[in-house]
């Protein structure tokens, strides 16, 4: 069987310490997987070196059966889409964001298909020319996801996307990511610190503590684990 | 000017020196430290120049004007210590100025092929060009500390470094001339440069001052512009790695 991700005893060092430590997994195609875990657990990391932007120190990352290494790394980042923590913006309007994947390939996007993106992320119309100073939190995570959305990619990291939302536009954009997953088979990799959120859209899940892969399973893993620090976790006694 | 009134002259330090005891600035030392480097290395520099003059042979030019690059790679080099290959990036920038500049300054005789005019006019540019290579590597420093996120956003797009990092590139390239520019606009009104001031203190016709100075400001326009342009484009590509990914390098 192929797999979308393959991961092969990835470390990943940083002066001695180990931010990632032996992390071996498989992200299955046309599947949700849920990252989750304590703050520093290296969640973040492993999802940029899907996405080439980071290296392990040692071991193999496989994107659908082919190294990652054979990539040209601009052609791995379009093929593996990623709406990045904190959603930074370029200036000077929400336009010019949804049209930055084209821009960077000397294209540009037609205002009609500009605010079809938007429509998909539950943004109006209106916001097309809105300057990105004028936006709230959450209308900036929703920009980011259309944006991360335009190049069309086989696999989405999405990188705690839901965080400055309120209650009823979280549960909207938790159901745009399920509708893509089904609609286009797209890979998902999410990280959230909910984990409602990942019992209601995760197909697996994968607990990560401390740089280690502690635990792979379906959502039921978070209401009951047989692995002790990972039922610590889940009570709220690690962080 | 004699001897006797040059040391008059010493009167403008001790100002300082009084002031400094007065008010407790604990400057002392270091006025002191700076008269008597001032006195040393200029009267070095002076008998030098006076045997290189003397000499007219290109070979000591030569030697005088590498000297300078030395002397100006080592000190910018220090606003760049962690990029690769910092001190060949900025004396290679150094020297392709000096090659430029001079080359059109000789080439169509706008001033003659002596040391007088060479190696005076090779000390204003290589010390224009290590000033602006010190401003565009703190201003790049500055520009890359406050948009990582962005590299990182265009890199997750699939950019290309180069088009990654456009944006801090060019704002630091803008940033760094603005000095140069801004100073031309004022100059006559605010100041009265420095060189030209000498010229006329020498006995020049001031129209003649004038004109070497238009041309030694047009120069320096060059300089500015060549000087952030090339260092720019050496610098950032060490700021990736093979696989496009960017390094947290200064």
């Amino acid at each position: 069987m192929t797999y979308a991700i393959s991961f092969e005893n990835i470390y990943f060092t940083v002066k001695d310490r180990h931010i990632l430590n032996n992390i071996t997994g498989n992200i299955e195609k046309g599947k949700i997987t849920a990252l989750v875990g304590p703050s520093g657990a290296g969640k973040s990391t492993l999802l940029k070196m899907c996405n080439g932007l980071l290296s392990p120190t040692s071991g193999h990352i496989f994107i659908d059966g082919d190294p990652i290494t054979s990539y040209e790394p601009t052609l791995l980042r379009r093929k593996v889409g990623f709406a990045l923590q904190n959603a930074p913006m370029i200036r000077e309007t929400v336009y010019d964001n949804i049209n930055l994947p084209y821009a960077l390939n000397d294209k540009t996007i037609s205002e009609q298909e500009a605010i079809d993106f938007l429509e998909l992320v539950g943004l109006h119309e209106s916001f097309l020319h809105t300057s990105i100073d004028d936006l709230s939190g959450g209308e900036r995570q929703r920009v980011s996801l259309a944006r991360t959305l335009v190049p069309q990619s086989d696999i989405l990291l999405l990188d705690e996307i839901t965080s400055a939302l309120d209650e009823q536009s979280m549960l909207d954009i938790e159901q745009l990511i399920i509708h893509l997953k089904n609609e286009k088979n797209l890979t998902i990799i999410w990280i959230t610190h909910q984990m409602e959120q990942a019992k209601r859209c995760a197909d697996n899940i994968w607990v990560l503590m401390d740089g280690k892969l502690e635990e792979i399973g379906s959502s039921a893993i978070l209401s009951h684990s047989a692995n002790e620090r990972v039922e610590q976790f889940l009570h709220g006694g690690v962080k | 000017m004699t001897y006797t009134t040059l040391a008059i002259t010493l009167i403008f330090v001790l100002i300082p020196l009084l002031l400094s005891k007065t008010l407790k600035l604990e400057l002392e030392k270091d006025v002191t430290i700076a008269t008597i480097r001032s006195i040393i290395q200029l009267l070095a520099v002076g008998y030098i120049l006076k045997f290189v003059f003397d000499s007219e042979s290109f070979l000591y030019i030569g030697l005088m004007v590498l000297l300078m690059v030395v002397a100006a790679t080592n000190n910018a080099r220090k606003k760049g210590n962690n990029i690769k290959g910092i001190i060949w990036k900025v004396a290679l920038t150094l020297i392709s100025v000096e090659i430029v500049t001079q080359s059109i300054l000789l080439g169509f005789g706008i001033v003659p092929p002596t040391a007088q005019y060479i190696i005076s006019i090779s000390g204003m540019i290589i010390g224009n060009s290590m000033v602006l290579s010190i401003l565009f590597l703190n201003r790049f420093k500055a520009e890359l500390d406050n948009s990582q996120d962005q590299v990182q956003l265009f890199l997750s797009l699939g950019a290309t470094p180069k088009q990654a990092i456009h944006r801090q590139l060019i704002d630091a390239i803008k940033a760094s001339m603005i000095p140069t520019i801004e100073s031309q606009k004022t100059m006559g009104l605010v100041q009265l440069p420095g060189m030209m001031s000498g010229q006329i203190i020498a006995g020049a016709d001031p129209l003649q001052a004038v004109q070497f100075q238009l041309l030694i400001l047009f120069l320096l326009l060059t300089t500015a512009a060549m000087t952030s342009v090339i260092l720019g484009f050496l610098v950032y590509p060490t700021l990736f790695n093979k696989q496009m990914q960017f390094l947290k390098f200064m």
